[in-house]
């Protein structure tokens, strides 16, 4: 099988459902394959030089919606895990952020952004160009990401920023560059930044929305139509090697897997201390622990939820990338398929949710049902605005958004 | 309709983005050869967009792994940054040809409206061109590659003539004959008598 794939920690599953034996012992064989853009992941897996492929959580769903230059349709089975993504500004701009606001460097996401909205306010006054932000493609979670942490503190990102799109590798140097102020992108870019002095990490993907899904497997329908059992055998792959990636013990030799060329080609050092969730946020050395920075597997990552596919759908709503129609919620719920999920994996003793939706980000220790009668405790799920998300009314969690397209 | 008329009247402007000046001067004689004269090369990613957005081109030429093609797409999104929309050049009634562009590792981008034929002429011509750029390279390592077998070549005849008292002829039958018995490449024993000799001189 082809895989493709872009060069990120949130990979880890891939790499080792195929380094690790978990592909062999389905009878698999995988063929990991580098790529360099969203764009061309799209168009190999369309173009059958990919049979599944590495992507972007928001990916099928604009697919399905037609969005974007060549919309072929694919879906998601499986997600390939949480969390990864932070957001960095320059450290010229937080420095500046201190200076106007005082900040003293243990501030939470949510202080930091209204902080940014000062500094905003401030240069505006002062006639200074708009700053300017990226992320790594327009139906990415980093966008939305990036979006709803300005939003969250008052900044609106049509109009009071500009947002534009570099590639994950470039993003650095063009950080150092000064091109950019700041981006949104997954590890080990972040804290790549804040080693080399140039950056300063504000915000985590936790902190934002920490059961928001980051990438997932993307499969191509015709290639999935005629190898169902494949399908089924590699999402049983998968399942086993997110198991073995969430493991502590396994993670020294994890970090050396991603950090070999051929993968994400870092160093296994910085690997491991990601896959710790021991960041460095600010080159004058605070750090910042997270427990699972990164989760691959455990609260139910992996698992397709229709609701986090409508919450996508809301996002490319505000933002005034597609229209709300019921037509579209259809294709919506075509991009995320939990029954898939389901039936590879029933029968083993895998806690699975029972629901294919549910409330997001209600404000708790939220608790999903699973067909096995246990209960799936999630942990702490908050928006950062605090509003929860009821997949029943995207229309009234749109318009109850302040900033949002016009 | 009426547009792709009107845009059928006026020459065709085409943007390059490439990187490889070699590559791109390759592209830039096709497409003059197939009568596009109103041809600019971007060949870096700063300003990208700003000069994207001066050129205003009709068909759009990247090589797909050059990763501003995610840059493209957000620029496709931002219907400010460009005048009139544009999409990836897929056809689905050709789909032989998209995919002989995917292989060839070359992608283009068309504005809304346009004759299909006068665009198919373009992206035909880019993918044998982004082919004959590659078979260029191919031979261009292969060459790079005789020149050191025949270095090695010589070198390990040198060896021979010196430590074995052979003339030049016997040096090299000896290497061949070396060869024919192991079924090996005659490069690879010349590689072994001077790694060999190599280890033995310290």
């Amino acid at each position: 099988m082809r895989i493709g794939f872009i060069p990120l920690l949130d990979m880890a599953a891939l790499v080792a459902a195929e380094e690790q034996g978990f592909a062999r012992r389905e009878g698999i064989h995988l063929q990991l394959v580098k790529d360099v853009s969203w764009s061309n992941i799209r168009d190999r897996l369309a173009f059958r030089q990919f049979d599944v492929a590495h992507m972007l959580s928001p990916m099928p769903v604009a697919s399905q919606l037609g969005l974007g230059s060549n919309p072929y349709s694919c879906f998601t089975p499986f997600a390939l895990g949480r969390g990864g993504n932070s957001i960095t500004l320059s450290l010229h701009l937080y420095r500046e952020m201190q200076e106007v606001t005082g900040l003293d460097g243990s501030e939470d996401a949510l202080a930091n952004a209204r902080a940014l909205k000062a500094v905003i306010e401030r240069r505006r006054q002062d006639g200074r160009k708009p700053l300017v932000f990226a992320m790594t493609y327009p139906f990415s979670s980093h966008n939305y990401e990036f979006r709803f942490w300005l939003a969250a503190g008052g900044i609106d990102p049509n109009s009071d920023v500009m947002m534009t799109v570099v590639p994950p590798p470039m993003t650095v140097d063009a950080m150092t560059a000064r091109v950019i102020d700041g981006f949104c992108v997954n590890a080990p870019w972040n804290m790549i930044a804040v080693e080399k002095g140039v950056g300063r990490i504000v915000a985590t993907k936790a902190d934002i929305w920490p059961s928001a899904p980051e990438k997932v497997l993307g499969v191509s329908p015709e290639w999935a139509e005629k190898n169902p059992e494949i399908l089924s055998r590699l999402i049983v792959a998968l399942d086993a090697a997110a198991r073995w990636c969430d493991d502590p013990d396994n993670h020294g030799s994890l970090a050396e897997m991603l950090g070999d060329p051929a993968y994400v080609g870092a160093s296994p050092e910085m690997i491991l201390r990601l896959l710790k969730g021991e960041l460095t946020v600010d080159p004058n050395g605070r750090m910042r622990s997270m427990h699972s920075y990164l989760m691959f597997y455990g609260q139910a990552a992996n698992f397709p939820w229709i609701s986090q596919a409508r919450w996508i759908y809301s996002q490319m709503i505000r933002w005034g990338q597609t229209d709300h129609t019921d037509a579209y919620l259809a294709r919506v719920e075509a991009a995320y398929r939990p029954d898939i999920y389901r039936t590879a994996l029933v029968g083993s003793a895998k806690v699975i949710p029972v629901a294919d939706s549910k409330v997001e980000g209600v404000g708790s220790n939220s608790i999903v049902g699973s067909a096995a009668g246990d209960d799936l405790a999630a942990a702490m799920d908050a928006f950062i605005d605090g509003r929860a998300f009821d997949p029943n009314d995207i229309q009234g969690y749109v318009s109850g958004f302040g900033i949002r397209a016009k | 309709m009426t547009k792709g008329t009107q845009t059928g009247q006026r020459p065709l402007r085409v943007a390059i983005i490439e990187e490889n000046s070699v590559r791109a001067a390759i592209l830039l004689d096709g497409l003059r050869e197939a009568g596009v004269a109103d041809v600019e090369v971007i060949d870096t990613m700063t300003h990208m967009l700003r000069r994207l957005s001066t050129v205003d081109p009709d068909v759009i030429i990247i090589g797909i792994e050059n990763p501003s093609r995610d840059v493209l797409e957000q620029m496709f999104q931002v219907s400010k940054l460009v005048s009139r929309p544009v999409a990836m050049f897929v056809d689905r009634s050709d789909h032989g040809m998209i995919q002989a562009a995917v292989e060839a590792g070359v992608s283009a981008y068309v504005v809304d409206g346009l004759r299909k034929e006068r665009v198919k002429a373009i992206v035909d011509m880019a993918v044998s061109r982004f082919n004959a750029f590659d078979r260029l390279q191919r031979e261009l390592v292969a060459t790079r590659n005789e020149l050191a077998s025949r270095k090695i070549i010589e070198r390990a005849k040198g060896i021979l003539m010196r430590t074995r008292q052979l003339s030049e002829e016997e040096a090299y039958a000896l290497l061949r004959q070396t060869a024919m018995n192991e079924k090996r490449k005659l490069v690879d024993i010349a590689q072994s008598v001077v790694t060999a000799a190599s280890l033995l001189e310290k």
